[in-house]
C-alpha cells in the first residue's frame, strides 16, 4: 500500500460536477426541447419568447396517426430492422466462426476485403439497386429494405463477430471438439453461451443501424413500405411545416430506440470498435 | 475435423457479399459507359468517357468534392478533441456520473432525418428557433444558418450526432488506464498537462484510430442531413459527392451521369481506405 489518496479538493469536484451537467445538458436539451414541443398546440411551438410552461396535450399524437399512419410506419421500421438483423447474423456468424477458430493464411485478406467493400459508398450502387428492384417488382417492398440493409451492415457484423470469437480460448472448443462433440454440439453447447454477448452486441448494433436507416428507404421505398425515417423526411417540404406535429412524429421514432440505446450502451461500444477497445 | 467445413461456413458470407460488390459495380461501369437516362428510354448507345466529362466539369463537381473532405474533416476533428475533453471530464466520479453518460450519449441513437430536422426547424430557424432567441436575448442580430452558412450549419448536426459516439468511446478506453502508472506519475511530480500529454493521450491513441476510421466509413455517405435540410443548396453550398450524384440520378434521371459520379465516389472512398487500413492494420491486429 503506498500513501493515501489525498480526499479531493472539493472546489475541483465542484467545477467538474457543473461543468459535466452543463455540458451535458447543453448538448440534450435539442432533444429535450423536442419532447417538449410534442406536448405543445402549433401556436404555442412557434411562440416567441419560448414557452416553457403550457398545458400539454396528446392532440398531435392523434394528428399524426390519423394523417400519415404512423402505425404502419413504425410497424415497417420494425419489421425490416429486426428480420435484417436476423438475417444478418445467419451469414455473419458461421464465416466470424470459421475464420476466428480455423485460421488461414486468407483469413486477414478476406476480413481487410469484406472492410473495403463498405469503403464503397452506398450511393456507388445506387443506380444499379435502383434498377434491379425495379426489375424484380420489389422497389417499395419490405423485402428489398431487409435484404439491402443486411448486406450492407455484413462486413461490420462479420468484423465484430470475429473479434469477440477471438476472445474465446480456442482450447474449450478443442477440447470439447476431443470429447467428440458433433460441429453441432460445438457451436451449441459451447460457442452460443460463450459468445452470447458478442453476439448481442452486434445484433444491437444492427438493430440501431438499420432502424435509422435513411439513404436506402428514401430511395427504395414510398407509402407502402416507407420506414419512420421517410415518414420523418416527409415532413421536410414546406407544406407539412407544422413543428409540434413534426415534434411528435420525430418523438415517437426516435423514443423506441433511443431508450434501447440507453440500456445497451456498455455492448455498443464493446461491439462498435470491434472489442479493440476495452 | 473435415476441412472443408470452415470454408462451406464461409462461403455465404463471402458470397454474397461479393455479388453485393461486383453485380453493382459491374452494372455501374456499363452504365456510366452508355447514354441512359430514365426519362428517355430510346435515346441509347455507347457514349464512351461522355458522361465522365459531364460530371468532371460539372461546375458543381469541386465544390462537392471539397464540401466533402471539409465535412469529413471538420467532424472528425470536432467530434476528437471535444470527445477526449468530455472523456476527461467525466473520467472521474462526480454526482449524477450516470445520468450525465446517458444525456450524453442520447444524440447518437437519433435518426439523422430527424437530427436534421430538428436542427434546421427549432434550433436554427432565423426566426422561431433557439439560436434566434438566444441570439436576440443578447441583442444580436439572429442568423440564418441554413441560409448564410448551410455547409456549417450541416457540419453542426453531424457533429451532434457524432461527438457521443467519441465521447463513449474515450471513456471506455480510459477506464482500462493503468491508475497505478497515474499515481506513481502524480507523486513524482507531473503535472495534470503532464499527465494528460505522456500517460492519457498515448493510451487513447487505439481508440482515436477507431474513432477516426468509423467516422469515415459513415461520413464519407453523408445523406439525409442534406436532402431534409438545405437540398444541397443554396447553389452548391452544401453539396457533397453523394448528394450530387443523388442529384443526378433521382432528379435529373440521368443515370449514365450519376454512374459516373459513382465510379469517382467509389475511387475517392478508395483513396481514403488505403489510408484507413493501414492504419487499423497496425493498430488493430492482434
Amino acid at each position: 500500500m503506498t500513501a493515501r489518496r489525498r480526499p479531493p479538493f472539493p472546489l475541483g469536484l465542484l467545477i467538474r460536477t457543473a461543468t459535466a451537467w452543463s455540458v451535458a445538458l447543453l448538448l440534450f436539451f435539442p432533444l429535450a426541447w423536442l419532447g417538449l414541443t410534442a406536448f405543445k398546440t402549433e401556436l404555442q411551438a412557434v411562440a416567441t419568447p419560448p414557452q416553457w410552461l403550457f398545458t400539454p396535450t396528446l392532440e398531435n399524437f392523434h394528428e399524426v396517426q390519423s394523417r400519415s399512419d404512423y402505425l404502419l410506419h413504425a410497424r415497417n421500421s420494425v419489421v425490416t430492422s429486426v428480420l435484417s438483423t436476423v438475417f444478418g447474423l445467419l451469414l455473419a456468424a458461421p464465416a466470424a466462426y470459421a475464420m476466428a477458430f480455423f485460421r488461414s493464411r486468407w483469413t486477414r485478406d478476406i476480413l481487410m476485403w469484406m472492410l473495403s467493400t463498405k469503403m464503397m459508398p452506398a450511393v456507388g450502387a445506387l443506380v444499379p439497386v435502383y434498377v434491379l428492384a425495379q426489375k424484380s417488382q420489389l422497389l417499395d417492398t419490405q423485402l428489398a429494405l431487409i435484404i439491402v440493409f443486411a448486406l450492407s451492415n455484413l462486413p461490420i457484423m462479420v468484423w465484430m463477430l470475429y473479434s469477440h470469437f477471438r476472445d474465446i480460448p480456442p482450447e474449450i472448443l478443442e477440447a470439447a471438439r476431443m470429447d467428440g462433440a458433433t460441429l453441432w454440439q460445438e457451436v451449441r453447447l459451447v460457442l452460443l453461451p460463450l459468445g452470447m454477448g458478442g453476439i448481442a452486441s452486434t445484433g444491437l448494433l444492427c438493430l440501431v443501424l438499420s432502424w435509422n436507416e435513411a439513404f436506402w428507404s428514401l430511395n427504395l421505398s414510398a407509402a407502402k413500405a416507407g420506414t419512420l425515417a421517410t415518414l420523418i423526411a416527409s415532413y421536410s417540404s414546406p407544406e407539412g411545416l407544422f413543428w409540434a406535429k413534426l415534434s411528435a412524429a420525430s418523438l415517437m421514432a426516435i423514443a423506441p430506440i433511443v431508450v434501447f440505446g440507453w440500456f445497451s450502451q456498455k455492448q455498443l461500444v464493446q461491439g462498435l470498435t470491434f472489442g479493440a477497445v476495452k | 475435423m473435415n476441412r472443408s467445413i470452415p470454408r462451406l461456413l464461409l462461403a455465404p458470407a463471402v458470397g454474397t457479399l461479393f455479388l453485393w460488390m461486383i453485380v453493382p459495380l459491374g452494372m455501374t461501369i456499363y452504365f456510366s459507359l452508355i447514354r441512359y437516362n430514365l426519362m428517355q428510354p430510346d435515346e441509347t448507345g455507347f457514349a464512351g468517357l461522355e458522361n465522365f466529362a459531364f460530371f468532371v466539369t460539372d461546375p458543381s463537381f469541386g465544390t462537392a468534392v471539397t464540401n466533402t473532405l471539409l465535412l469529413l474533416g471538420s467532424v472528425i476533428a470536432i467530434t476528437v478533441l471535444i470527445g477526449v475533453a468530455l472523456a476527461l471530464l467525466i473520467n472521474e466520479p462526480f454526482p449524477g456520473r450516470g445520468i450525465v453518460r446517458v444525456l450524453l450519449i442520447s444524440p447518437f441513437f437519433v435518426m439523422p432525418t430527424v437530427n436534421a430536422l430538428l436542427w434546421k426547424n427549432m434550433m436554427m430557424n432565423p426566426i422561431y428557433g433557439v439560436l434566434a432567441q438566444v441570439w436576440t436575448f443578447f441583442g444580436a442580430q439572429p442568423v440564418d444558418w441554413l441560409t448564410d452558412h448551410p455547409l456549417f450549419a450541416v457540419i453542426v448536426m453531424v457533429a451532434w450526432q457524432w461527438l457521443p459516439f467519441a465521447t463513449l468511446i474515450f471513456m471506455t478506453s480510459l477506464q482500462s488506464l493503468d491508475r497505478e502508472q497515474l499515481e506513481a506519475a502524480r507523486m513524482d511530480g507531473a503535472t495534470y498537462p503532464q499527465q494528460v500529454r505522456f500517460l492519457v493521450l498515448p493510451h487513447l491513441a487505439r481508440s482515436v484510430a477507431v474513432v477516426v476510421m468509423i467516422e469515415m466509413i459513415f461520413l464519407l455517405g453523408v445523406f439525409a442531413e442534406i436532402y431534409t435540410t438545405t437540398a444541397g443548396g443554396p447553389g452548391d453550398a452544401s453539396t457533397n459527392v453523394t448528394f450530387l450524384i443523388f442529384k443526378q440520378a433521382l432528379l435529373n434521371f440521368d443515370a449514365g451521369v450519376a454512374s459516373a459520379g459513382a465510379l469517382f465516389a467509389v475511387l475517392m472512398a478508395n483513396i481514403v481506405a488505403v489510408f484507413l487500413i493501414r492504419m487499423i492494420g497496425n493498430n488493430l491486429d492482434r
